[in-house]
C-alpha cells in the first residue's frame, strides 16, 4: 500500500489539528499557520496517524491518495 | 457491533459525511447510506457567510466529497430526501415521500436550523444563512442592497458584517448583550473584536433590542430598535440556532436542547447522534454537552464510527472553533467564559497578534489566538494537561 499525501492549501483554516495528530508530517507556517507537508509519502509506521489528520481536518484540505503497490 | 451491517446516516453534512468515511476507513464493509434534505452533495458551512458570501469561491468550491469519491467509496447518498420520523422498535427511518429505510446502526446528524423572529417573518429583504440556497439569496440581495443590518453579534452575525463591510455596504449590527461573543471569547476578546469592527467602520449597537421591521411594499426599510430605526434595505437575522429535532417528537428518543446521548454519544441501542444536534454526557465535566462547531462535527463523528464498531470509547473532545473577521483569525481552543481571567502568553493584544489563556479559579479553561494559529496551537497542551 502506497499512500500520497496532498494539501488543498487555500481550503486550509489553521486549526492545526493536522499538526497535533500527525506532527512527523504535517507543520504549520510561521506567518499564518496554513498547513506545511513535511512528507508527502509517509512511511507505513505514520499512516494511521495521517489518516486520523486528514478525517479531523475542519476544511477537509488534506486529500489522501491510497493505491496497492510497493 | 450491530447483527445487521449496515448503517443508515440521516443529516448529509459535515458530521454525517465523516462517519460514513470514517466507517470505511476504518474498515467497514457492511451497507451506508447517507440521507440529506438538501439538494446538494455535502458541502461546508463555514466558507458560506466569508468567501461564498464575499464572491471569491463559488458555490462549487464548498463541495466536501464531490459525488464520485463517494460513490468510489461504496457512500451511498440520497439527496434532496428529508426524513419525518423513527420507528426505534422496527429500526425504520419514515422519508417525507413514504419510503422505508431500515437499517441496522442509525446516526443522526442533521444539524441546525435558524432561530427566527416572528415579527420579522415573510418580510421580504429579511434573510437567515444556514444553506447554500440562502447565501445565493443573501448575495444576490446584498449585491442590491447599500445598507445591511444585522441581528445578533454572535460569530455568523460578525462574520456577515465583516463580509457586508468588505462588499462596501454600511453595515449595522444590533445585539442587545454588551459585548460580541463574550460567551464564546471570553469579555476581553470580546471587546477587542468590538473595536475590530468599529476600527472597519461597522455601526455596532450592543445593549440594544431589535424589535420589528419598517415595511414599504412589503419589503424592508428599517429595523425598528430600543435605540430608534435603523434604515436597512436589507436584514440578516443571526440570533442562534436550535437543534433539527422537531421530526424525532415521538420517537422516544430523549430531547432536550439536541439529541441526549450518553458518553459514547449513544441516544439508544443502535442510535447515535453527531456534530450540532448532539447533546453528550460529558464524563471529564459531569454535565451534558452540545457544541455547535466545524470541529467538533468531524471529531464527534469519528467517536460514533468507533463505537458503531465496538469500541466503546468516551467522547472528551478539546472544543475548538475559529472565526474570521476583517482579514483576522480569532481561534479558540476550549470553553472561555465571559467572566474568565485572560492571561496574556504571547504578542499584545493592543496592538497586534496575541495568544492568552482564560483562566477560571486559577485553572486554564480556554485558549485564544488572534492571528496567532501557531501560538495557539502550542498552548492547547494547558488543557489537556490540566
Amino acid at each position: 500500500m502506497v499512500l500520497r499525501v496532498e494539501i488543498d492549501e487555500p481550503r486550509c483554516v489553521a486549526a492545526g489539528h493536522c499538526v497535533t495528530a500527525a506532527p512527523e508530517v504535517f507543520d504549520q507556517r510561521d506567518s499564518d499557520g496554513v498547513v506545511v507537508l513535511l512528507d508527502a509519502a509517509p512511511p507505513a509506521g505514520e499512516r494511521e496517524r495521517v489518516r486520523e489528520a486528514a478525517l479531523l481536518c475542519p476544511a477537509a484540505a488534506i486529500l489522501l491518495h491510497e493505491r496497492d503497490g510497493a | 457491533m450491530s447483527a445487521r451491517s449496515d448503517v443508515l446516516i440521516v443529516g448529509a453534512s459535515a458530521a454525517g459525511l465523516a462517519t460514513a468515511e470514517s466507517l470505511r476507513r476504518r474498515g467497514f464493509t457492511g451497507t451506508v447510506r447517507l440521507v440529506g434534505e438538501e439538494p446538494h452533495p455535502p458541502y461546508d458551512r463555514p466558507p458560506l457567510s466569508k468567501q461564498v458570501l464575499l464572491g471569491t469561491w463559488d458555490a462549487g468550491r464548498t463541495v466536501l466529497r464531490p459525488p464520485a469519491d463517494l460513490a468510489c467509496q461504496g457512500i451511498e447518498v440520497l439527496p434532496g430526501r428529508r426524513a419525518v420520523a423513527v420507528d426505534t422498535g422496527r429500526r425504520e427511518v419514515t422519508l417525507a415521500d413514504g419510503t422505508r429505510l431500515g437499517y441496522g446502526d442509525l446516526v443522526l446528524a442533521t444539524g441546525l436550523t435558524p432561530r427566527r423572529l416572528p415579527a420579522f417573518e415573510g418580510v421580504a429583504g429579511v434573510h437567515t444563512l444556514r444553506t447554500l440556497d440562502d447565501v445565493r439569496r443573501l448575495r444576490a440581495a446584498l449585491a442590491a442592497a447599500r445598507r445591511l443590518a444585522v441581528i445578533g453579534a454572535g460569530v455568523l452575525g460578525c462574520e456577515i458584517a465583516a463580509t457586508g463591510r468588505a462588499l462596501g455596504l454600511e453595515v449595522t449590527v444590533i445585539d442587545p448583550a454588551p459585548v460580541p461573543m463574550a460567551d464564546r471569547l471570553g469579555a476581553g476578546t470580546g471587546l477587542r473584536l468590538a473595536a475590530l469592527h468599529r476600527e472597519h467602520g461597522v455601526r455596532l449597537l450592543t445593549g440594544t433590542k431589535a424589535e420589528a421591521p419598517v415595511t414599504a411594499g412589503g419589503r424592508v426599510t428599517a429595523v425598528v430598535t430600543s435605540q430608534g430605526p435603523v434604515p436597512a434595505d436589507a436584514v440578516v437575522i443571526a440570533v442562534g440556532s436550535l437543534p433539527a429535532t422537531d421530526w424525532l417528537r415521538g420517537s422516544g428518543l430523549p430531547l432536550d436542547d439536541g439529541i441526549v446521548c450518553d458518553a459514547r454519544c449513544r441516544a439508544a441501542d443502535h442510535v447515535y447522534a453527531a456534530g450540532d444536534v448532539a447533546r453528550w454526557w460529558h464524563p471529564g465535566q459531569g454535565r451534558t454537552v452540545r457544541l455547535e462547531n466545524r470541529s467538533n462535527a468531524a471529531e464527534q463523528a469519528l467517536a460514533v464510527a468507533d463505537n458503531i464498531l465496538g469500541a466503546d470509547r468516551a467522547y472528551t473532545p478539546v472544543p475548538y472553533f475559529w472565526t474570521d473577521q476583517h482579514g483576522v483569525r480569532v481561534q479558540i481552543f476550549g470553553d472561555p467564559a465571559a467572566g474568565d481571567h485572560l492571561r496574556v502568553t504571547e504578542g499584545d493584544p493592543d496592538s497586534g497578534p496575541f495568544t492568552a489563556v482564560a483562566e477560571a479559579g486559577g485553572r486554564p479553561v480556554g485558549v485564544i489566538g488572534w492571528n496567532s494559529p501557531r501560538g495557539a496551537r502550542r498552548a492547547r497542551h494547558l488543557l489537556t494537561d490540566a
